[in-house]
């Protein structure tokens, strides 16, 4: 075990999860690949979804894949950083919308 | 921006681009990805186009260019070997096509008399030309009209529809003179449907990373380019950035090489390795040497046996030659594939 949780090089062996469980890891990667596939949303606007829930899930390695790919795909610079406070939006008001409840309680337990 | 060769950087020498290529890094060599795929030695199909590399002349100095091509270029084809050229398109009928290249060929002095020539042949010919050459100086202006009178088929680089990335790749104004110069070409009916002008554009990335697909990005162009700025053209060929010469330089400076390296091996598709244009294309050097493709030429890989020099043509041996291959073919066998004209798989 190295020193560190986080490697970049471990992203490109992602596939090999599959060494340790291949039914779950086929039958996952087999989904993957149909939800990034066009359709109702095209390959293009999935991949800034995917760009956005990268930065609210904080995952490094699909932080670099998505990154790469939506610039790929052809989005700018402020496409993407629109997209990252699209994410941190929803997780700041995640948050505080729970000040409601916070306020519910208060105002349950005060005179 | 001067070129590599003005600068004399050590990646403007052929032989130390292929030592760095061959061993910078510990990766698989192509020959190997070749023989797994059983296309090991990789052969001709047939000899379709001819490609001539007419000039390293240019009047932009790209970041990603393969051929370190700019305005203190000064090698370019003699008329002399031109005639060399027709004579040998007139002698073998079974190159159907030509394909100009440079630099911006259309710098050649010699450039419309060698078209006409051609054309005269009954020779399908393409351009690739930068766009911005059209906006360059006024004995350009014309080059529209010229091309329609020949029915020149135009392909022309525009590496995005923003102006940002192009002009990051290609110099500052590059865009906005791209533009006016493709309006210029949709005036004399290039790109317009049933006019039969055929414009198409390329685009290679602006960085580190592989082009989308095709199919996707054209739709994406053909949308930003009608609606921004009223333009239409044909067909958008994705190209992928050749890991040599200047893209080569910048892949070193930035630190991208054996992560991009490593991405080409990772996306080698053998189909669109039984499909590389070195299979059906020959490519000839300003100074009337021959190539396996424009690539090699840059790298001064010459084609394998007695014919490389137009002086010494022999299209029966040239036909049953091995190709040389070597590590920047990753370049043209990842993902889709890429060749001049666009995908491969």
């Amino acid at each position: 075990m190295s020193n560190h949780y986080y490697n970049a090089a471990d992203l490109s062996k992602f596939g090999n999860i599959g060494d340790f469980k291949k039914d779950l890891s086929d039958k996952f990667f087999s989904w993957y690949g149909e939800v990034f596939n066009e359709g109702a949303l095209t390959a293009r606007e999935k991949s800034l979804i995917a760009l956005a829930v990268a930065h609210s899930v904080q995952c490094p390695y699909c932080i670099d894949a998505y990154s790469t790919d939506a610039y790929e795909k052809g989005y700018s610079e402020a496409q993407m950083m629109e997209a990252v406070h699209v994410a941190a939006a929803i997780r700041g008001g995640a948050s505080l919308v729970h000040g409601v409840q916070m306020m519910n309680k208060v105002k349950e337990i005060s005179m | 921006m001067k070129s590599l060769k003005a600068m004399q950087h050590a990646l403007a020498d052929s032989g130390y681009q292929i030592n760095l290529l061959e061993h910078e890094a510990n990766l698989i060599p192509f020959t190997q990805k070749l023989i797994e795929s059983g296309l090991y030695p990789l052969q001709p199909k047939n000899l379709e186009i001819f490609q001539v590399n007419i000039g390293k002349m240019c009047n932009q100095t790209c970041k990603h260019c393969h051929v370190d091509a700019g305005p203190d270029r000064k090698e370019i084809m003699s008329q002399k070997t031109m005639e060399t050229c027709l004579k040998i398109l007139q002698a073998h009928p079974i190159f159907t096509s030509v394909d100009l290249t440079g630099g911006a060929p259309e710098m050649n002095p010699n450039f419309r008399w060698f078209v006409e020539q051609i054309r005269a042949l009954g020779i399908h010919v393409m351009v690739r030309c930068n766009l911005t050459i059209i906006k360059a100086n006024k004995k350009y202006h014309d080059l529209p009209e010229f091309y329609k009178a020949n029915q020149i088929e135009v392909i022309s680089s525009l590496p995005f529809y923003s102006k940002d990335r192009t002009d990051k790749q290609r110099g500052n104004g590059v865009f906005e003179d791209s533009i006016a110069a493709l309006h210029l070409l949709n005036e004399v009916g290039y790109g317009i449907p049933n006019s039969g002008l055929i414009l198409n554009l390329v685009y290679n990335p602006s960085g580190a990373f592989l082009p989308a697909d095709q199919f996707i990005l054209e739709k994406e162009f053909k949308q930003s380019l009608l609606r921004d700025f009223n333009i239409v053209f044909n067909q958008l060929f994705t190209i992928t950035n050749m890991p040599i010469s200047r893209y080569l330089d910048y892949l070193l400076v930035s630190g991208n090489y054996e992560n991009y390296m490593n991405k080409l091996i990772q996306s080698y598709n053998p189909v669109a390795a039984s499909n590389v244009m070195c299979r059906n294309t020959l490519s000839i050097g300003w100074d009337g040497s021959v190539y396996d493709c424009d690539f090699n030429q840059m790298l001064d890989l010459k084609v394998q046996g007695n014919s490389k020099h137009i002086d010494d043509f022999n299209v029966e041996e040239l036909l049953q030659r091995n190709i040389v291959v070597n590590q920047h073919c990753f370049g043209c066998t990842a993902g889709s594939g890429s060749s001049c004209g666009g995908t491969l798989a």
